[in-house]
């Protein structure tokens, strides 16, 4: 193969993967002229076959090749797949979620991907760790209440700040700071004490008890070290890296910690994706999860199928659902939109709207009886009278 | 903290970038299209920020596709809609 045939086939209109495997399958060969646009010949048919005709109905196929697969997954599962220890929800209600476009999963994990500093060592991977799981105020100390002086006493233990990587002084900061943001809850007054470890809070309203333990309870459950969300995480090994995986999903946080491989780090949360990487990114987590989910069950559907959805899904500049709400809620036909759910709503509404159909989809043409708009149905003809004498 | 967050960086988003005039007409002529019949993208999508797009830009994706190798897409920057 010479460079002159190399031009040949990039300039011909296909597939960027077809081009690169038919250079590499002549490279190193002698064709002559003629054997190479034989060969040429042959693939652009064969191309030409493989693609899809107009007027082919690609969205009916693709609900049915999603569609029957679908009834074979398990409805429930409660299985730990994948991590050790960490929850996901698989199957079909995972497949749902993802069509659904629900804003926040069911159970959101996130896979933490490190640079190269961190990634090799186990202690290294857990400092960053510390700074990513959420650690509420009674794992760092013991917390008592006094009832005789209407205070809650924190007594923080050294040993365990500096196993986890913060300082006395940033807990006795942080502390008071995030019951107020966080929980909306200022009737109360602090006392810390660096030196001792020590940190007191006073309720304001001193009679009464219940808001003693109101208080108590705050002071117990504050998240101090950590990004609020993120519940659980663990560390594991994979192909010679440490990886992090979590229960629950903050991507915007998690970005901003230390270590962390902004570049490779991902969320099973779609929306999330979608809001802080853009649509391009939603596009390729729901092809992702889809395709993920379905072949964990054992099923292969086809990835086109699936690639059709998540684009329609995106096609507005956001990820909507397949659905009354999303898709097929916003229909320009009435016709179509009441054959999908919730019938009378949607016609009861046209008629207040004075709205028209125009009947250009499949949908309505069934509906009222006509030849729809598919395959042989979308060719009109027109005849030319050429010697027609009037 | 350290770590700063490029989004045109990460595995999941595909190359973006700003057509110029021309090259959005040669692209309207050759699929027959007008410019609102493509798929669109808010403004203020973290890549078209990334990249600089503005309302009215149309931005060319080239997708890492799974079944054609590589795959261009297009969408239409509109304004993100008032909820």
């Amino acid at each position: 193969m010479n460079s002159d045939m190399e031009q040949r086939i990039d300039s011909l209109g296909l597939p960027y993967r077809t081009r690169e495997d038919l250079k590499a399958s002549l490279t190193g060969r002698d064709v002559t002229a003629e054997q190479f646009e034989d060969i040429l010949t042959m693939v652009f048919s064969e191309y030409e076959k493989s693609r899809i005709e107009p007027c082919e109905a690609v969205g009916v196929v693709a609900a049915q090749s999603i569609g029957e697969p679908g009834t074979q997954m398990t409805m429930r599962t409660f299985h730990y797949a994948g991590v050790a220890e960490i929850n996901v929800t698989l199957g079909l209600p995972r497949l749902i979620e993802i069509m659904d476009a629900r804003r926040e999963p069911s159970t959101p994990t996130m896979a933490i991907y490190l640079k190269d500093d961190w990634m090799f060592s186990r202690d290294r991977a857990r400092e960053v760790s510390w700074q990513i799981e959420a650690a509420p105020l009674h794992e760092f100390g013991d917390i008592t209440i006094d009832m005789e002086n209407m205070q809650v006493l924190v007594m923080l233990n050294k040993a365990v700040c500096d196993r986890r990587k913060i300082s006395v002084e940033e807990i006795l900061e942080a502390a008071p700071r995030k019951i107020r943001e966080k929980r909306h809850f200022r009737d109360f007054d602090v006392e810390g004490d660096p030196k001792k470890a020590v940190l007191a809070f006073t309720p304001k309203n001193r009679e009464s008890y219940q808001n003693l333990f109101q208080l108590a309870e705050h002071v117990r459950n504050i998240i101090v070290q950590g990004i609020d969300d993120i519940e659980r995480v663990v560390v594991r090994k994979e192909g010679g890296e440490y990886i992090l995986y979590t229960e629950g999903s903050n991507l915007k946080g998690v970005f901003e910690v230390e270590g962390v491989d902004t570049a490779r780090t991902r969320s099973n949360n779609i929306s999330e994706i979608a809001d802080v990487l853009g649509i391009e990114a939603g596009r390729n987590a729901i092809i992702q999860e889809a395709l993920n989910t379905l072949n964990e069950q054992g099923i292969g559907v086809d990835v086109r199928h699936i690639m059709l959805v998540a684009d329609m899904m995106c096609m507005d500049g956001e990820v909507k659902q397949i659905g009354r709400h999303g898709i097929a809620g916003e229909k320009e036909s009435v016709l179509s939109r009441a054959a999908f759910e919730v019938t009378v709503n949607h016609l009861l509404d046209a008629a207040i709207a004075n709205e028209v159909d125009e009947l250009n989809g499949v949908t309505e043409n069934v509906i009222v009886g006509q030849p729809i708009q598919l395959g042989t149905g979308d060719v009109k003809l027109i005849a030319k009278p050429t010697n027609l004498k009037i | 903290m350290g770590t700063s967050l490029d989004v045109l960086k990460h595995e999941m988003v595909p190359n973006h970038q700003i057509m110029d005039d021309e090259e959005v007409t040669d692209l309207l002529a050759t699929y027959h299209l007008s410019l609102d019949q493509l798929p669109k993208i808010y403004h203020d999508d973290s890549a078209v920020k990334a990249i600089g797009g503005e309302v009215g830009d149309v931005i060319r994706i080239t997708r890492e596709s799974r079944t054609a190798g590589r795959a261009e897409a297009y969408r239409l920057v509109v304004k993100r809609p008032k909820k």
